[in-house]
């Protein structure tokens, strides 16, 4: 991580955008890397040549393109949807310890999938992003509110606490589910503890098009969050309208959240330590944070996919067991580097 | 648009008839305000009195139940909120920085109003930032992040993000607040450096009444959500005042040097002191 070259961005466009060219190179790099490494390694100029010159008669080509290269553009797509979405929910709570999981989104959206598939009996797949998104939604308002009902209102402090409460009982509803019907769950089993092996690259089609909008909206609106952050009066001295920025934002935030479950189930930890990551090297305007952070969530999420995947030959591990198990040191290294 | 602001009367701001109530109960009744041009307006008053809110209102941040604020002639709450940011800057109470943000950055934030999806950051976005740091004496901690600072250098930082905002109109709510005196005679200096030499036109919330009656060209004293007395502090800054806006006992007195007026609050269990005309 330590590649995000951006000392301290300031206001200078030409000089915080300086970041973006390496980061992209560590990007494609990273891309490539993940497909190359696995049961079978390939050689990077094998990988190339399988997306530039595709030859179907060429075995290696085909496990690149019909296997490895679409759980690669699934990681990129999730990877940097999480992590935008995480800094942008801590830019608009002004809590450093929001992200899409902690505040109960990621639960939100996975008690849906849950309920409509292994309650309702719902197995079309156009309808999963959707369903995702009010769950998500729900969750975000549910969240909302018995925090505002705190004396004190709805602080940094209100909100992680409900959050926390919400996606515990959420996960104990799913917990209930599977123990009463073992069977449909198994299918939910492995999509439930996240990941990215398996997937149906076709859900793209009903997914991309949301999640593109909401990326483009997310960094459209990152200035604005800045602003945000100081204070709602400040903002709306500044001439921002707070209410209609929360809710374009709120929306941003469940397209990208949900999308991201419906694609690869609930990751956890990228929303959250990635935003942190890179503000030790382009500082809090979030003008640069949000664009930064898509990125390297992408990249965060690849390495931890080509992690999982040769970590113990020749099983392969959960994704989101992964990322936990690295985001959490992780973080707690950036606490300490925080608190001293 | 230096020094005598009286030669240049055009109101620019201007509340008629303001009321203003949370859940039943009025907190401002039909206020009447008129913003001097070029002056310094401090708005005192007991707490509660609707000082505050008569100054977010003035700020279009809260919306009167009746009445209207007329920013150039033109109703405030009915304008584009953000080409109202062009013209009339805001400084609420006890602002917060978000953790890190630099002081550069948090008075560029100051540009927002000024920049759309296409013109994200010119040269004069950066004159206007590198200008206000200068005003506000802040340009040497330019690169150290906000939270670093002490509470009067914090607060000249919000001052030069209002500033960089480059408005005329300049309304801000309890500035000098948990500072100490010297550091709030220091910001006291600056924004009426800002009126009576760059001409803008200041709107403060007070709570220190000696510190109001020195630096106000337009005094307005507050009570219960009316405007009891509004002038220069020589005209109605009085013990008599004090006594029926504040309920407070206290001499109003005149500095031999400057002769400007300074309040003695008078409690009843006060040390006893011998006075000086008996010396």
């Amino acid at each position: 991580m330590s590649t995000i070259a951006a000392p301290n961005a300031g206001t200078h466009p030409v000089r915080a955008w300086s970041g973006v060219p390496v980061l992209l190179g560590v990007l494609v790099l990273a891309f490539l890397l993940h497909i190359a490494v696995g049961a079978k390694q390939l050689s990077l100029g094998t990988v190339i040549e399988a997306l530039f010159s595709f030859d179907q008669t060429v075995f290696d080509h085909v496990i690149v393109r019909n296997l490895r290269l679409p759980r690669a553009v699934l990681a990129v797509i999730v990877g940097a949807s999480l992590s935008l979405a995480g800094a942008l929910m801590q830019g608009v709570t002004r809590n450093p310890l929001a992200d899409p999981a902690l505040l109960g989104l990621t639960s939100g959206a996975a008690f849906a999938v849950v309920i409509a598939t292994s309650v309702l009996g719902l197995t079309s797949m156009i309808f999963i992003p959707w369903i995702a998104m009010l769950g998500a939604l729900g969750a975000a308002l549910v969240v909302y509110i018995i925090a505002r009902l705190v004396p004190g209102g709805a602080t940094p402090l209100s909100l992680t606490l409900s959050g926390a409460a919400i996606s515990a009982f959420l996960s104990a509803v799913i917990s209930v589910i599977h123990l009463l019907d073992q069977d449909t769950f198994e299918n939910l089993r492995v999509w439930l503890t996240g990941g990215l092996a398996g997937r149906d690259i076709t859900l793209l089609l009903y997914v991309g098009p949301p999640i593109a909008l909401a990326l483009i909206g997310g960094v459209l609106l990152a200035p604005r969050v800045t602003v945000l952050a100081m204070g709602d009066e400040v903002a709306q001295g500044l001439g921002v309208k707070t209410g209609a920025l929360k809710v374009q934002l709120l929306a941003v935030v469940v397209v990208l959240t949900a999308c991201s479950v419906a694609l690869a189930g609930p990751l956890g930890f990228i929303g959250l330590v990635i935003p942190h990551v890179v503000r030790l090297y382009v500082g809090s305007d979030y003008r640069w944070i949000v664009p930064y952070a898509a990125l390297a969530g992408a990249v965060y999420l690849l390495g931890v996919d080509t992690i999982a995947r040769i970590a113990i030959p020749p099983r392969e591990i959960s994704t989101g067991i992964i990322t936990a198990m690295i985001g959490a040191p992780l973080f707690v290294q950036l606490v300490r580097r925080r608190t001293r | 648009m230096s020094g005598s602001a009286t030669t240049q009367r055009m109101l620019r701001l201007e509340g008629i008839g303001l009321s203003v109530g949370y859940g039943g109960t009025n907190v401002l009744d039909n206020v009447d305000l008129a913003i001097p041009t070029g002056e310094i307006t401090i708005l005192i008053g007991p707490n509660g009195c609707g000082k505050s809110t008569l100054l977010k209102t003035m700020a279009r941040i809260l919306t009167p139940s009746k009445g209207s604020v007329l920013l150039d002639g033109k109703d405030i709450h009915r304008l584009d909120t953000k080409s109202v940011a062009a013209k009339l800057g805001l400084l609420p109470q006890g602002p917060i920085a978000p953790e890190g943000l630099t002081v550069r950055e948090l008075v560029a934030q100051g540009r927002f109003p000024h920049q759309t999806l296409l013109r994200q950051w010119t040269r004069a976005d950066e004159d206007a930032v590198n200008g206000a740091m200068d005003i506000a004496g802040i340009t040497d901690f330019a690169d150290r992040s906000v939270d670093t600072l002490s509470g009067g250098q914090r607060q000249r930082c919000w001052v030069a993000m209002v500033l960089a905002q480059e408005t005329d109109l300049i309304l801000l709510d309890e500035p000098t607040t948990f500072l100490d005196l010297k550091v709030q005679v220091d910001l006291m200096d600056l924004l009426a450096g800002l009126a009576h030499q760059r001409g803008r036109t200041l709107v403060i919330v007070l709570h220190e009444l000696s510190l109001a009656a020195a630096y106000a060209d337009y005094l307005v004293m507050m009570k219960e959500g009316h405007i009891v007395a509004s002038g220069t502090p020589d005209d109605i800054f009085t013990a008599e005042r004090l006594k029926q806006v504040f309920g407070l006992d206290a001499k109003v007195l005149r500095d031999p040097d400057s002769g400007r007026m300074v309040c003695v609050p008078s409690g009843t269990r006060m040390r006893s002191a011998t006075p000086v005309t008996a010396r």
